[in-house]
């Protein structure tokens, strides 16, 4: 289990980080390219502070980091490589097993 | 779930995949053989893939593009390296540029599928393994929606395990 290549503290900042479903959404997002906190802002029904709070969290995990750019503050995937290669094999693994499911319903029909 | 288990090497940058599909081994190779099935599985529902180019024996070429839900594409190709019908099928998946250009810069992911008879039943293994860490993180984005979905959902579980322990 990959997990258990981490300490246990940092296993539960990277739960409870992940618990969320918008943390889990802007960790999607910024994985995939960089936002600025306003921008990210502006895709959620919350207000700039609570999503600068989940940016925060994320921030602590591990997960994304944060750099000032003028008066933007932008957001990325954090790129530490084990953490991140694990999460990229997770995420690879679910690839997977969505396609073995698939596989297997054209299978059964016939 | 037909999955039996799956092996993540960090440091070989590997991941190997193990499933059993009840159909005989002749059927489940025509899943990876014809590309009008295989365009059914490879991309997720909200990235279908289409191939364009199918040749399908060894030093043979296939070139595919995948559909976001925005309408971009996603362009990849593949160069079969061995194929033994209907046991073992190996190949490299790199990814194209939008006129179908094989882009090597972003790296080559080298896949072996190995089909076994069961009697009957057919356990398929596929092995992937990739160049890089930043390659392994554009073939995850290319098949992110759908798999970020399971993941959360995989998470999720996790953490009802966790809450209880």
């Amino acid at each position: 289990m990959v997990v258990d290549q981490l300490r246990d503290a940092d296993v539960d900042r990277l739960f409870q980080a992940l618990a969320d479903a918008t943390r889990r959404d802007i960790v999607r997002r910024v994985t995939a390219g960089e936002y600025s906190v306003s921008g990210l802002a502006a895709l959620y029904a919350m207000s700039f502070a609570a999503v600068q709070k989940h940016v925060a969290v994320l921030e602590r995990a591990s997960l994304v980091t944060k750099e000032k750019r003028g008066r933007e503050q932008i957001v990325r995937g954090s790129h530490e490589g084990l953490q991140k290669a694990c999460r990229l094999l997770d995420e690879y693994e679910a690839i997977w097993r969505q396609r073995a499911g698939r596989i297997a319903d054209i299978l059964a029909e016939g | 779930m037909p999955v039996i288990s799956s092996t993540k090497n960090l440091e070989a940058l590997s991941f190997t995949l193990v499933a059993e599909f009840d159909a005989g081994v002749d059927r489940v190779w025509q899943i990876w053989e014809d590309p009008r099935q295989l365009e059914r599985w490879w991309g997720p529902p909200t990235w279908p893939a289409t191939f364009e180019e199918f040749d399908f024996q060894p030093g043979g070429k296939a070139g595919y593009y995948m559909t976001g839900p925005e309408g971009e594409k996603a362009g990849g190709w593949w160069r079969f390296t061995a194929i033994e019908a209907p046991h073992k099928l190996e190949f490299d998946d790199g990814f194209a540029d939008e006129a179908g250009a094989p882009n090597e810069a972003m790296g080559i992911t080298h896949a072996a599928v190995d089909l076994e008879d069961l009697g009957g039943r057919t356990r398929m293994t596929v092995m992937s393994t990739f160049e890089s860490e930043e390659q392994m993180e554009q073939m995850v984005q290319m098949g992110m929606e759908e798999g970020m979905r399971e993941a959360a959902g995989q998470i999720d579980a996790v953490l009802a395990e966790h809450a209880r322990a």
